[in-house]
């Protein structure tokens, strides 16, 4: 009986699941180096740009799709996907009069304000935004006013058009096209972007923000964010994202770098709300996302926070290489899974240099049929003296078919290294639900109060505006999941 | 204020409750005893609106309410508190935040503005005296890490700061040492009024010395088999309930 109660609330439908009428500018289905060169072609890219892409490609060949995640799914038919979509622009983009009315009122209908104006009215909070809309940045706001400061916030694009020197220098020093089979797909399809340079000693006035939304079908999203932050400069950066509801399966392959020099600091929080998929499991995104950063210099530090409540499968590690001395690396992550999702996603803390610390907070929820695993690899290199890890790894079931995993790995080289290691398993209980029923708290509240409570250290972590959207995401992507 | 007629329960196939009749006034406190896996803590289960449990006949009416048509919360915003014998831990919820939560649902359900801030923590610091709860445990999260003692002064310290009509204790008085017995005890007194009534659920008399009863019941297998008054919870103290037991075993069989 408790769990028909239960049940009434489950059925919340995916929010942001609708589909943009919009004409698009595609490439053909498939991959090989003619697409490669297409899409460099419609970029207009520089020779360079190519060669690294073709490079990429050439090496992903050979590389093989990896298996060790805990995670079950069809693979993608790498040749059935298209890899380059743009919503058609009916001329060149001189103001955001021009921006195609469809898009706006998509952009509209997600809550993302693209006008600058709003931001006088006082509706919409300080935040710089880069807008992708399947394959490209369609706009980046406040970008003037940004350029005040010196601080470029542009597409990917532009910045390869606009910046070639600062993209040459740091495109894959974080994340190698080598690296990974995704990181190598990415590395040779990417299509557009974010690009963030902050140069020394400027604090960024606002936050940034991108925001990515799959729209057309059968399209697979590719970007590529880069973020630098020169000698004494911090910024916030936020991301969000979400998908139309489709029956197929859509793939994710995105790559993050972050580039810290001596005293700089990046906080990049994610509230990640893919479309997950139906009931059964059918159809949702794919999410399989390099995200790495590195604290190039001296006392610089990287933080990464994600609420992770999309997708069918995600294969995510957000990680930290910390390189200077006394850098700091933070992890902080909610990941939520219900139905039939899969999350396999944690980080990694590779400390090389002296003095270095790094923490990592995880929260699992897993409900429903739904897979949760954490994955960390604390690793301290010979020489890391005095390296510092804490990691706290906990698990929260709801319900009885769902699972929850941690796979921890510790790599100690340097005999002076301090690492904890703290994990717990709890169950949210019918127990804990009529505790609270019988105080006068409906079901609703008493999931919300429980879960917030449960990922108070991680929320807390999150900027103002994004912790209170990524608790009602958590309320909603919960509801009735408990049994 | 509260009147059970007839009320059946069970668990599965398994009949807990069979036939239960009992009427609370305002103003009034009941004991409820017997001995174990009498239907003790199922009778409280059920009223409080527990979902384990299937009520097969029988009518409760509470302030002239059909009490078993509620869901849980709606009987808790109506004025039934439940002091529950193993209070649950909500790990990362301060038991302010919760606390606060649910005044203010039960004042939402009652068509009333949420209570400013300012007057609620004046309310916490005012009833954590009566239940003397450290000030420090109102901030801790609920129950997390509280001893045995602690929790049940907690469910006090609830039950006073949301006023309940009818409040039933539920064993409180289990794992419980003489001083935190007492100090319990004593707030449960001084909570009581003309205009609320409370049902004492236990296994010993030794609370209802603190906690005086104007009538006591005995339960046994899932009826009332005897009521008298605080006389009769000193004459199950001397003689156990064997008797008891035997008389109505025999009439059953």
């Amino acid at each position: 009986m408790a769990n028909e109660i239960l049940e009434e609330h489950i059925n919340k439908d995916y929010e942001w699941g609708f589909i943009t009428d919009i004409a698009a500018d595609e490439a053909p289905k498939g991959l090989n180096e003619d697409i490669i060169k297409f899409i460099s072609a419609k970029k207009n890219e520089p020779e360079w740009m190519l060669e690294f892409r073709l490079k990429a490609f050439r090496n992903w060949q050979n590389m093989v799709e990896p298996e060790w995640a805990h995670v079950s799914y069809t693979k993608p038919n790498f040749q059935d996907i298209i890899y380059y979509s743009a919503p058609k622009p009916k001329k060149e983009l001189a103001s955001l009069d021009e921006v195609d009315p469809e898009l706006l009122k998509t952009f509209a209908k997600l809550g993302i304000s693209i006008d600058e104006q709003k931001r006088l009215s006082g509706v919409q909070s300080n935040i710089a935004v880069d807008v992708v809309f399947d394959s490209v940045s369609v706009k980046t706001t406040f970008k003037e006013t940004l350029a005040e400061k010196g601080i470029i916030f542009c597409s990917f694009s532009e910045a390869v058009q606009d910046h070639p020197e600062l993209v040459k220098k740091y495109m894959g020093m974080a994340v190698p096209p080598t690296d990974n089979f995704y990181a190598a797909l990415n590395s040779a399809v990417f299509t557009d972007g974010s690009f963030c340079y902050i140069p020394k000693g400027v604090r960024s006035p606002m936050e940034l923000s991108t925001y990515f939304r799959i729209n057309a079908s059968g399209t697979g999203q590719f970007e590529r964010t880069l973020i630098i932050a020169d000698e004494d400069a911090f910024v916030s950066y936020l991301e969000g994202c979400t998908a139309p509801q489709r029956d197929e399966n859509q793939l994710h392959a995105a790559v993050v770098e972050i580039i810290t020099h001596k005293n700089a600091e990046v906080k990049y929080s994610t509230v990640q709300n893919w479309y997950p998929g139906d009931k059964e499991g059918k159809g949702g995104i794919f999410n399989f996302v390099t995200k790495r950063g590195i604290c190039l210099e001296d006392n610089s530090k990287i933080s990464w926070t994600q609420v992770e409540t999309g997708s069918a499968v995600t294969w995510k590690y957000p990680s930290v290489i910390l390189k200077g001395n006394n850098s700091v690396g933070e992890f902080y992550s909610v990941a939520v899974t219900n139905n039939y999702q899969q999350a396999d996603t944690g980080t990694k803390m590779i400390h090389i240099g002296k003095n270095t610390r790094s923490t990592i907070i995880s929260k699992g929820i897993s409900a429903g049929f739904s897979n949760n695993s954490y994955r960390g690899l604390v690793q301290i290199k010979k020489g890391a003296s005095n390296a510092r890890n804490f990691s706290q790894c906990d698990s929260l079931l709801m319900g009885d078919k769902c699972g929850a995993h941690t796979f921890p790995y510790i790599e100690i080289k340097d005999k002076s290294a301090v690492v904890e290691h703290e994990a717990t398993t709890s169950k949210i209980g019918e127990d804990q639900l009529f505790y609270c029923k019988q105080r006068g708290i409906d079901n609703e509240k008493a999931i919300g109060l429980i879960v917030n409570g449960y990922c108070k250290e991680v929320l807390n972590k999150l900027p103002m505006e994004f912790a209170v959207e990524a608790q009602k995401l958590l309320a909603i992507s919960l509801e009735g999941s408990v049994g | 204020m509260i009147t059970i007629k007839n009320l059946h329960a069970s668990i599965g196939d398994k009949e807990i409750l069979r036939g239960i009749n009992l009427e609370v006034k305002a103003g009034e406190v009941h004991a409820i005893m017997g001995p174990n896996g009498s239907g003790k803590s199922t009778l409280s289960s059920v009223l409080a609106g527990r979902e384990d449990y299937d009520v097969t006949e029988g009518e409760v009416t509470f302030n002239g309410k059909n009490l078993l048509d509620l869901p849980a919360e709606d009987r808790a915003r109506e004025g039934l508190f439940l002091a529950f014998q193993y209070p649950v831990e909500i790990p990362g919820v301060s038991n302010i935040n919760f606390l606060r939560t649910a005044l203010n649902e039960i004042r939402a359900y009652h068509g009333q503005e949420e209570m400013p801030a300012k007057d609620f923590l004046a309310l916490v610091k005012e009833k954590s005296k009566l239940v003397e709860l450290d000030s420090k445990l109102a901030s801790r999260s609920v129950n997390e890490g509280f001893s045995g003692g602690e929790k049940k002064r907690n469910e006090i310290f609830q039950m006073a700061m949301l006023n309940p009509k009818l409040a039933i204790l539920d064993e409180t008085d289990s794992g419980l040492d003489i001083d935190a017995l007492r100090i319990v005890a004593t707030g449960v007194n001084k909570l009581k009024s003309k205009d609320n009534a409370t049902i004492v659920i236990t296994h010993y008399q030794r609370l209802l010395d603190y906690i005086v009863p104007d009538f006591v019941h005995i339960l046994y297998k899932g009826r009332i088999v005897k009521s008298g008054g605080k006389e009769l919870a000193l004459e199950m103290e001397a003689k156990g309930y064997d008797e008891i037991k035997a008389q109505f075993d025999s009439l059953e069989s």
